[in-house]
């Protein structure tokens, strides 16, 4: 199918052009780039949501359970559930499916499997570009999830309107989330898990932190929830609606499209630089030939790569 | 519509209610070994489930694990599903126990590879790198 036929029927609902339009997103491929371009005035109606945090706190489980809050409201939800590639062999075992069996039957959800991939064009920008053609598909809520182990990941979360962190009573001393940095991207705290011991302890260090954190005008909520159990989920609807209305009402909703919009602008422009860049150093063969001599110690890698750099620039001046 | 090299989508699914999941366990992870997108549903999953997870994720194989004995049942039910959905580029290939007579009829429903206990999962990656093709 052609990029014009598949961005008519994404609009018109037919799951499978969806599905394809994903795959192509995805590879960053011209088909992809051309989807994108034809849907995005169409996109920015969905309410667009993160789920984040360490691996086994329950993130799949809590994203199923949201997304049956959000059908019993009436709406419609898209799912991106992202899970690492193998550094090594670059293939990835994906299996969120297993938490959302039952929401594989439901007509009104559409859930995709992501690899993180460790992609040149970011994983950050492909989830968007994910997101932003579930959101002209016309879903009214689209979640993302993601571990939140390193930048990347996080990315992907913050990428959204409401970030949702979530944290279980096992999750260690409260030194370990000021660690991981993950504090400062939620607008909405979980406690997952909340029926094992230990869970007001969890909230309470949360509390604590955020005590302690600058002021700021939306004060992240804390809430717990048993998600295994459909436990806690109505509250937390709730609060993402409240944060979304907050967004939309304060102002705060063309700024924070500013920022994002900056983010991915910048950052697309760095991956395309990048791309360009080595395949032109490649190309001229420049980057073996610094290989070479960095590997025989006859240059550092530092000065190599400035004249990577300087001939990339060169070349680029002729051409 | 493009030769860029992309990453193989597989989709592993148990459909049926046998619990033993082992072998597409083990098939899994030799097929992300070897570069390629695994997409594990678990078991007991129902041939709608299965063709909705397929539709859904765009795969490029599906891959199915029986061992109830079940598989003249249900795996023409997966296929009904996955033509109803207009899912008709897929590779097939299928595990498990499936008794050498039932496999000329399991290929004349359009799987390509019957795969039994004792494969060589090399064997099963060089079958799906040779037999898929490329997305329209």
């Amino acid at each position: 199918m052609e990029p014009t036929e598949l961005i008519q029927r994404v609009a018109g609902g037919d799951r499978r052009a969806l599905a394809r339009a994903i795959t192509h997103v995805e590879a960053d491929n011209a088909a992809g780039r051309a989807i994108l371009a034809g849907l995005y005035a169409s996109t920015g109606r969905a309410q667009t949501i993160g789920v984040t945090g360490s691996a086994g706190v329950g993130k799949s489980t809590l994203v199923a359970a949201l997304a049956r809050e959000e059908r019993r409201r009436g709406r419609t939800v898209g799912i991106v559930a992202v899970d690492p590639s193998s550094p090594f062999s670059h293939g990835a075992i994906l299996g969120d499916r297993i938490r959302m069996q039952d929401l594989t039957a439901d007509g009104g959800v559409f859930m995709r499997s992501m690899a993180s991939r460790g992609n040149l064009g970011g994983l950050a920008e492909t989830a968007s570009g994910v997101v932003d053609v579930m959101d002209a598909a016309g879903y009214d809520v689209v979640i993302v999830e993601t571990v939140g182990a390193g930048q990347d990941e996080v990315e992907v979360a913050t990428a959204t309107q409401t970030t949702v962190l979530v944290t279980t009573p096992a999750g260690g001393d409260d030194v370990q989330s000021m660690k991981a940095g993950l504090m400062e991207i939620a607008q909405v705290m979980v406690v997952n898990k909340a029926d094992i011991a230990g869970a007001e302890t969890a909230a309470m260090q949360l509390r604590a932190l955020l005590a302690i954190a600058p002021p700021r005008a939306w004060e992240p909520p804390i809430l717990m929830t048993v998600a295994r159990h459909n436990e806690g989920l109505d509250a937390l609807v709730d609060k993402i609606d409240a944060h979304q209305d907050y967004l939309r009402t304060s102002g705060h909703a063309d700024e924070e499209r500013r920022t994002l919009a900056e983010a991915q602008i910048v950052s697309l422009a760095r991956a395309a630089l990048h791309r360009q860049a080595l395949e032109t150093a490649q190309g001229e063969g420049i980057l073996e030939t610094l290989v070479d001599e960095v590997a025989a110690r006859r240059q550092d890698p530092r000065a190599a790569a400035a004249i990577l750099l300087e001939a990339v620039r060169t070349h680029w001046g002729r051409g | 519509m493009t030769t860029e090299q992309r990453t193989l989508r597989v989709l592993i699914a148990k459909p049926g209610l046998d619990g033993h999941d082992r072998g597409a366990k083990v098939v899994a992870r030799a097929l992300r070994d070897a570069g390629m997108e695994v997409i594990y549903t678990g078991i007991r999953q129902t041939p709608e489930m299965i063709a909705e997870a397929a539709l859904q994720e765009d795969v490029d194989v599906v891959g199915l694990s029986i061992l109830s004995g079940a598989h003249l049942e249900l795996f023409p039910r997966v296929i009904a599903e996955l033509r109803q959905r207009g899912v008709d580029d897929v590779l097939l290939f299928c595990g498990g126990i499936i008794p050498e007579g039932d496999i000329p009829a399991i290929q004349e429903m359009g799987f390509r590879g019957v795969f039994g206990p004792g494969t060589d999962t090399n064997d099963i990656i060089a079958f799906l790198r040779e037999n898929v093709t490329e997305k329209q």
